[in-house]
């Protein structure tokens, strides 16, 4: 129960211990401690950062679109102006196209009409003369009464 | 089975057997291997469980241990940070190794008091106390180098001159110049004795119970040594915080110039 060299050993022992932690145990584990506070400091700076960009980001990205947008419904319109020109143009070129076939199908009737006619007059000249040869009984010279058959053939024209 | 073993020694007997340490040597040199022997190997423990943390310290996410000793790092320098304002690269590790260490030995306590007596008696060692902060001599080891720690700093920063002045003109200025160093001298040797015998007398006092309880019927027994061991466990850690902050204090004190 007395105090005795127990008390020198004792002190001896504390020492190293005090000594032991200070250099090897201490450091190394307030540093990390110390370092993992700067780290995490960092982190939440870093993600107050990240959040700013974004929203910036997203601003921006939101007058892009709009401006996409607005060009975009710009040529749409462009487009349909455009679109109704040709389909005006071409219907201007149809109906030209269209009237001038019109006029040429018309003026072939025309001609073939016009030929048809001829042989039909012709013809019915030849059954006129024949007709004419049976009624008289008699042949009539054809060159005699060219001028007869003219007349008449020129009558059904 | 305390009461059977030591029948013939009586209660006394018992009580003084288990009070006294294993020792060589006579008088002032002796030694006590008990004391020596468990608080050597508690440090050995607090600085192998440390060190393990230590080498695989990381700032990333930390691991079980790496987590629990940065827990009393943490709580161990905020109160240091509490009450001293200075510079110090000792002062927080000392901290740290003064609860660690006085916590072990106070640890040591709630073991069964019979426990390790008897596998010593076993290995043919007849007396052990198994409790180093129930030896005056651990007690006082500690605080007398936080006395002579207060001393150094109270030198090296005030300088010898100021902290002459310290001890002599204060409170009462020059004219009661002897009083004032009586006072003083009263004041700095407190703190040591006040240190090392608050943490032995508790102690001292708990183990005294659980021998007590000890000597009780075995039927009694746990009703009483259960709820004691409970409130031993707030005691024991308590007694390290109080030696721990007083500590810091009296370093700081050292520190402040007036």
């Amino acid at each position: 129960m007395s105090i005795n060299a127990t008390l020198i050993g004792q002190m001896i022992t504390f020492a190293l211990l005090v000594w032991f932690t200070m250099k090897y145990i201490w450091p190394p584990l307030f540093d990390s401690l110390e370092e993992r506070r700067k780290k995490i400091a960092e982190g939440l700076a870093a993600a107050e950062k990240g959040q700013e960009e974004m929203q910036l980001a997203e601003k921006k990205a939101k007058n892009v679109l709009k401006e996409a947008k607005q060009q975009s419904s710009e040529i749409v319109s462009l487009a349909q102006k455009r679109a109704n020109e040709i389909v005006e143009e071409s219907k201007e070129a149809a109906k030209k196209e269209g009237d001038r076939l019109v006029l040429a199908a018309r003026a072939q009737v025309e001609q073939e009409m016009q030929q048809a006619k001829e042989g039909l007059r012709q013809e019915v000249a030849a059954l006129a003369l024949v007709a004419a040869e049976q009624i008289l009984g008699a042949e009539i010279d054809q060159a005699k009464h060219q001028d007869i058959i003219n007349n008449v053939s020129n009558q059904l024209g | 089975m305390a009461t059977e073993a030591h029948a013939a020694e009586g209660a006394t007997g018992y009580i003084i057997h288990h009070l006294t340490s294993l020792h060589v040597g006579e008088g002032f040199w002796a030694l006590h291997l008990d004391t020596l022997f468990f608080s050597a190997v508690l440090g050995g423990l607090f600085v192998w469980f440390f060190k393990s943390a230590a080498e695989k310290a990381t700032a990333g996410v930390p691991g079980l241990v790496q987590s629990f000793a940065e827990m009393l790092i943490e709580f161990v320098d905020t109160q240091v940070k509490d009450s001293f304002h200075g510079h110090s690269k000792l002062i927080a590790p000392l901290a740290l190794t003064i609860f660690c260490w006085v916590f072990l030995w106070n640890f040591m306590d709630l073991f069964p008091v019979d426990i390790l007596p008897l596998i010593g008696s076993l290995m043919g060692i007849d007396y052990l106390r198994v409790v180093p902060s129930t030896d005056l001599n651990a007690t006082f080891a500690m605080s007398i180098s936080v006395f002579f720690l207060i001393i150094f700093y109270s030198i090296k920063i005030k300088g010898v001159w100021g902290f002459t002045k310290e001890l002599t003109l204060q409170p009462f200025g020059i004219w009661l110049l002897p009083f004032n160093l009586l006072l003083k001298l009263v004041e700095e040797f407190a703190k040591p004795i006040s240190l090392a015998l608050r943490l032995f007398g508790n102690l001292y006092a708990g183990e005294l119970i659980f021998i007590l309880i000890a000597l009780l019927p075995w039927y009694i027994q746990p009703v009483l040594s259960f709820p004691w061991a409970i409130f031993h466990i707030l005691i024991i850690t308590l007694q390290a915080f109080i030696f721990m902050v007083l500590t810091i204090v009296y370093l700081s004190m050292a520190h402040e110039d007036h």
